[in-house]
């Protein structure tokens, strides 16, 4: 199971490296790449999102084996997002970097929604794990303010040119996994599952 | 493709390595047709070139009606490589074809009252299916002062790399604004319009902190939301991983439009 998740959630990069090699990038390929991973990272933590519903539905703790790959897998886009976008788009240039970051809402949500996953994908380890007992529970609650901080980037990303439909649909997802966790919907999924 | 006769000038010949073609018509800005860049490829194949006519109205001595057939006559056809830059950030070089705006302007005699000329670009919804989007309040509107839309670099253009002008690219009539950033060049002309006072372009309406009425391109400006210091030069030869190229003032026609600004601040009048 874990084995074809891994494979799947690696299409998306596959796909790139296909479309790289045949040409197939269209006319901006900086632009496309920066796109596609963004919106895979997107995918990915949606998914991840996805799972403690998706346990309350089924009643089998399946779901939850798999999230640390899943989430993983969203830091993987989100870091090669991130890399792209330093290295093409920034040069490097660390100074034009941090002005950006100040001074573009639409960056900052980028880059702190980065920042904010680099602690989850550092104590991903079931060795963290036991470490941090209850406090590593909360340290991972910062995915819901990560989800938010996404959604914010993105939807800045695209209010100039009044072009949000798809955007909006993945905010439509992200509230709804989000309000999963309040405990009447939990509840109610929980109440689904045993009828 | 249909073959657009037109004579090369040699002032604007270029140095640059022209965008090649496929991604001329292949990746447009063209909300018409829908927002993504490879839409208007895709859908505008609806659009109805023909019978076409551009009104010439407003603050003029002469409103006038022009045929598409007769507009193609009116003066020589020239083609001339422009850079084209927009204001997302990225940028081609293109060989258009066409004659001067001035050429067809002049013909109506506008009035001493007449500061502005207004746009109006087709919107169709059976034609254009972005058109049933509230995207923006259509049709397209733009604008620009009466001295620019007189400039010698203003081209009224009816093709491109000695075709005529595809469908995605603003067939069968447009503007062509070098120094400006790219929405300013409309598209699909259907009438122009002499004004007294500033029109309200269909950007500015939307948001006017981005999308300012003059738009020229200036590096030392930013765009709310990124930078215009540097751009991305579409189909660069240097390949996919080529560094940006660094904006020029005016897109590099500084010699040619930088007067008609003079004394203007242009951090205020973005």
């Amino acid at each position: 199971m874990k084995l074809v998740i891994f494979l799947l959630a690696l299409l998306p990069l596959d796909r790139l490296i296909y479309l790289a090699l045949t040409d197939g990038l269209g006319a901006n390929p900086i632009e496309f790449i920066t796109r596609s991973t963004g919106t895979w990272a997107l995918v990915l933590l949606c998914i991840t999102l996805a799972m403690t519903p998706l346990r309350l539905l089924i009643g089998s703790s399946q779901p939850i084996k798999c999230r640390r790959m899943l989430g993983l897998f969203c830091f993987f886009y989100a870091s090669l997002h991130f890399v792209i976008w330093l290295w093409l788009d920034q040069s490097f240039d660390l100074a034009a970097m941090l002005k950006d970051i100040v001074k573009r809402p639409f960056i900052t949500m980028g880059f702190l929604s980065f920042v904010l996953l680099i602690p989850l994908a550092l104590t991903s380890t079931h060795w963290a794990q036991r470490k941090l007992g209850r406090r590593w529970a909360l340290l991972h609650k910062l995915i819901y303010v990560i989800a938010v901080t996404v959604i914010l980037h993105y939807w800045w990303h695209k209010a100039g040119k009044n072009d949000l439909q798809t955007v909006s649909i993945y905010a439509g997802v992200v509230f709804i996994l989000l309000c999963c966790r309040i405990p009447w919907m939990r509840n109610q999924l929980t109440k689904l599952k045993l009828s | 493709a249909q073959t657009l006769a037109a004579t090369p000038n040699p002032l604007y010949v270029g140095k640059e390595d022209l965008t090649p073609l496929k991604d001329v018509t292949g990746y447009n800005n063209f909300y018409e047709f829908g927002t993504d860049k490879r839409a208007p490829a895709e859908n505008a194949s609806t659009l109805q070139t023909r019978p076409w006519t551009i009104t010439v109205e407003g603050l003029v001595k002469k409103p006038m009606t022009f045929d598409i057939d007769a507009l193609l006559k009116l003066a020589p056809m020239e083609q001339r490589v422009y850079r084209l830059r927009c204001v997302e950030g990225w940028s081609m070089v293109i060989p258009w074809d066409g004659y001067p705006l001035s050429s067809l302007l002049s013909k109506v005699e506008p009035l001493g009252s007449a500061k502005y000329v207004e746009f109006v670009s087709l919107a169709d919804r059976k034609q254009m299916p972005g058109v049933n989007s509230p995207i923006l309040d259509w049709p397209y509107r733009e604008g620009l002062r009466l001295d620019e839309a007189m400039n010698p670099l203003t081209l009224l253009t009816f093709g491109l790399y000695g075709e005529v002008l595809p469908k995605q690219n603003g067939a069968p009539v447009r503007v062509v604004l070098p120094w400006k950033y790219g929405f300013k060049s409309a598209k699909s002309i259907v009438k122009i319009r002499f004004t007294e006072e500033m029109p309200t372009t269909s950007w500015y309406k939307y948001a006017p902190s981005e999308y300012g009425f003059y738009s020229n391109v200036n590096p030392a400006v930013d765009h709310p939301r990124w930078s215009q210091a540097s751009e991305r030069r579409i189909g660069d030869p240097k390949g996919i991983f080529a560094p940006k190229i660094k904006t020029q003032m005016f897109n590099g026609y500084g010699d040619q439009v930088a007067s008609m600004y003079a004394g203007m601040d242009l951090k205020k009048f973005y």
